[in-house]
């Protein structure tokens, strides 16, 4: 009886009577070639995360007693030596990344379903009246597209293999339950990000991913450093959050409805293009997309979360989230094609962190440190793709960079691992992320050092590799903006070219420093811990291993025609060329043919002449002879280890050490002088005026008080006078009013 | 008819509070009390003449609680005076903060 019960709600909240909405307009003229395609429980996907959160929560709270006895012991305690683990910390691992492999089969059943409909039209299921007040209407609804399905697809599929990592990398946690329960609320809020049906319903998701990073960030959050750290991210973000409010109360004001399908349908009705409101709205969308996303100004707080477990900077800050502000722009496409300005904003300030942070990363030391800088140039590389209107280009970066800065990241976590075990063993304090610490751990690690060079190819832009497609697309549309017939920005978008080539090949530089330095030439862990280094456990090399696959192969869905003919060496082994272009064409196309309309068609040379073929082959050889220098240069340099590092770095590469002195900058403009005023308040405001108000009203009383006491003097008679005359008073009013 | 018994009364209430007021001996402070109540009596009774039979049913409820009064006053004087052996008022001053 009960179970019928909660099974027709759950019905009902999966699928509505009224069925799926066909929604009309922001396909345009792709809707008549639109066949009717049912979703399959597109709400489970959602949910599924969401109780796994429930489930490993309540875990997390029956298990509260190891996770304070572990703050006390320390990170290393181990609850569970030598004695059976109990039941809240077996449970996780299979609720942890089971709800995530059925929602990624449940994503993978739709996105089948949608390409064999061929269906052009968004689907919008609405659940319920989230907020209806004066003309605001906000439904929970989320919105099945083209877009929304691929991020989907990313979020739960790099997901799980993230969750089944994370079994074998926290598995010794104290917090385990609590780990998992975070993560999946992750997730959750991840999909409510990208399956959102209006700007509304993605700041709800927006802001509970900023939640959960700030808690994993923090996660052991008993270490000061760790818990500073999910704070300033949690800050920073919220300068961007500022942005993305004010751009929804425009696009409000504008419009009436936050929902994603009149918005974007209406833009070009609505706004003359580069127009002052559509430039303001794009710019602020900008700003709360350079906070998720880590762009130039906003980037400081993604370097200092890789003080979260490696695994959550692998999902979190690599991933998923912080590619968060480039999804953003992407549905937005349509608004950022009507503002040139903007669009030449965002890609300026794209390419711009890609460099800035790719020249940071040749000097870091800290593994983790490099790839999150790493993570921060890519990231630049893709809000180049969206400014320069290669809306496609920067989504299919963003999933190839999710395959292979996940690997990345995941082999990091497996090298840390290892290292952590070794630094038990080791004489004095083992700094085990220092890579001066690290080398030749390919003889402890091989598996670890294959697929993490094959992420490395693949970051560094060699062909046949994902990397190199969507990096050369990327690339190649910058320089075909630059040339297009009246574009405004021509020399702006010619120099973003140039700086986006020159990023390229930092990149591959800084990445094969990182695989030399860490699993190349002689070891440097010690005499008595490098025994101790050891190849990571199947549960976290099978999902390297597929993060392989997926970063060699993930290219492949992409490939421009103009380089189809380079497969033929591979016996003509493509699946289908340009295909993610045609997937994504109901999104943005309109954006597209907006941009047509104002800039011209793109061009067919790069600004220093030359055409596709020709370019791609240059930065494929070029990134090919970086990294055969990197390995040259980076091997030949004698590596001593962290300790014996006088570490004395001078000009450029002091000033690459310590990261442009962003933070410093930082602390000298807005950290000093926020203090300052705070002290300031604190003195004059606080202790002057509010607390002098404050013990006065005190005062006065006690004053007062002492004063009427005076006539209480315990005299009877006294008392009966006083009663009689106020008694007279009375009357006397009385008679005389 | 009306106008000495209200005046009587007046006169009475006037002495009683006054009495109230100046005298330092408790028993006497209860007369004045009592003196009081009376007056307010008194009024009560020459008012009815006019207003109809319920002030002299009040006067009855007057002298009830009065009797009561008495008792519990009388009680409290001879517990006060087991205690200081006075009954003058200017010593009981610990009614006070």
């Amino acid at each position: 009886m009960v179970t019928g019960v909660v099974a027709a709600s759950l019905a009902s909240l999966l699928g509505p009577p009224g069925g799926p909405l066909p929604a009309a307009g922001v396909a345009g003229g792709a809707s008549q070639a639109a066949a009717e395609w049912e979703p399959v429980l597109p709400g489970l996907i959602v949910l599924l995360p969401l109780l796994g959160f429930a489930a490993n929560g309540i875990l997390a709270l029956m298990s509260s007693r190891h996770s304070s006895a572990a703050l006390r012991a320390g990170r290393d305690w181990d609850p569970f030596a030598g004695a059976d683990r109990p039941r809240t910390h077996t449970l996780p691992t299979w609720i942890g990344p089971g709800v995530m492999a059925l929602a990624f089969g449940l994503a993978l059943l739709n996105f089948l379903g949608m390409a064999a409909a061929d269906a052009h039209d968004p689907v919008v299921r609405s659940y319920w009246d989230w907020i209806v007040t004066g003309d605001l209407r906000i439904s929970a609804a989320i919105q099945l597209d083209q877009l929304s399905m691929a991020m989907t697809l990313v979020v739960t599929g790099v997901g799980f293999l993230i969750h089944v990592f994370s079994v074998g990398y926290m598995g010794r946690d104290p917090g385990y339950p609590r780990y998992f329960a975070y993560l999946n609320l992750f997730v959750f809020f991840m999909l409510v990000l990208v399956l959102g049906s209006g700007f509304a319903t993605m700041f709800v998701g927006w802001e509970g991913v900023g939640l959960c990073s700030y808690l994993l960030i923090g996660y052991w959050f008993s270490d000061r450093e760790k818990s500073d750290a999910g704070k300033k991210a949690f800050i920073v973000n919220r300068i961007g959050d500022v942005g993305f409010l004010l751009a929804m109360f425009l696009l409000f004001d504008a419009f009436g409805t936050l929902d994603f399908i009149p918005v974007l349908g209406g833009a070009e009705d609505h706004f003359t293009a580069g127009g002052a409101t559509i430039t303001a709205i794009t710019l602020l969308l900008m700003l709360g997309a350079a906070g998720k996303s880590a762009q130039l100004p906003l980037h400081i707080w993604l370097p200092d979360a890789m003080a979260g477990p490696t695994p959550v900077s692998a999902l979190i800050h690599a991933a998923t989230m912080v590619t968060a502000g480039v999804y953003m722009v992407a549905r937005s496409s349509v608004l950022y094609a009507l503002a040139p300005t903007s669009q030449a904003v965002v890609a300026g300030i794209g390419v711009l962190t890609a460099f800035v942070a790719a020249t940071i990363a040749l000097q870091q030391y800290d593994i983790k440190k490099v790839l999150a800088y790493s993570t921060v140039s890519q990231l630049g590389f893709m809000f180049l793709a969206v400014g320069v209107g290669a809306f496609t280009a920067g989504i299919f970066h963003l999933i190839t960079h999710a395959f292979f800065k996940a690997l990345l990241f995941l082999g990091a976590g497996a090298v840390i691992h290892a290292m952590h075990h070794a630094a038990h063993h080791a004489d004095g304090h083992l700094d085990e992320q220092d890579m001066r610490n690290m080398g030749g751990l390919r003889r402890y690690m091989p598996v670890t050092c294959a697929v993490m060079w094959i992420a490395t190819l693949a970051i560094a832009g060699i062909w046949p590799f994902a990397g190199f497609f969507s990096k050369d697309e990327i690339i190649w549309y910058t320089a075909a903006w630059a040339g297009a017939e009246s574009n405004p920005h021509a020399t702006l978008y010619a120099a973003y070219w140039g700086l986006a080539l020159a990023t390229a090949l930092l990149t591959a530089f800084y990445m094969t420093r990182l695989m030399v330095m860490t699993f190349h030439g002689a070891n440097r862990t010690g005499k008595g811990a490098s025994s101790h280094l050891h190849e990571a456990p199947s549960v976290m090399t099978a999902p390297l291993v597929a993060l392989a696959a997926l970063s060699v192969f993930g290219g492949w869905i992409n490939v421009p025609d103009a380089l189809r003919g380079s497969f033929a060496g591979l016996w003509g082994a493509l699946p289908m060329s340009e295909w993610l272009h045609h997937w994504l064409e109901p999104v943005t196309h309109a954006a597209a043919e907006i941009q047509v309309a104002g800039f011209g068609e793109a061009a067919h040379v790069a600004p220093a002449g030359g055409g596709e073929v020709a370019w791609a082959a240059i930065s494929t050889t070029a990134a090919a002879a970086v990294v055969a220098l990197a390995v040259v240069v980076v091997g030949r340099r004698r590596h001593v280890p962290a300790a014996e590092d006088p570490e004395r770095p001078s000009g450029v590469s002091r000033f690459l050490r310590n990261k442009w002195y962003f933070d410093e900058l930082y602390d000298a403009a807005v950290v000093r002088p926020v203090l300052a005023l705070s002290r300031w308040c604190w003195k004059a405001i606080d202790t002057v005026v509010i607390d002098g108000f404050v013990n006065f009203t005190g005062n006065f009383a006690r004053l007062a008080g002492w004063a009427t006491s005076l006539f209480q003097t315990g005299q009877v008679n006294m008392y009966a006078f006083v009663l009689t005359l106020g008694v007279l008073c009375v009357l006397g009013a009385a008679v005389l009013l | 008819m009306l106008t000495p018994a209200l005046l009587l009364s007046a006169t009475l209430f006037v002495i009683g509070t006054l009495g109230v007021i100046v005298r330092k001996n408790a028993i006497i402070i209860f007369l004045c009390i009592e003196l009081q109540l009376n007056a307010v009596n008194l009024a009560f009774v020459a008012l009815s003449r006019y207003t109809g039979i319920e002030g002299q049913l009040y006067v009855f409820f007057v002298m009830t609680v009065a009797a009561a009064e008495a008792a519990v006053g009388l009680a409290i004087i001879i517990s006060i005076f087991r205690h200081y052996e006075t009954v003058n008022v200017d010593k009981f001053n610990l009614l006070k903060w």
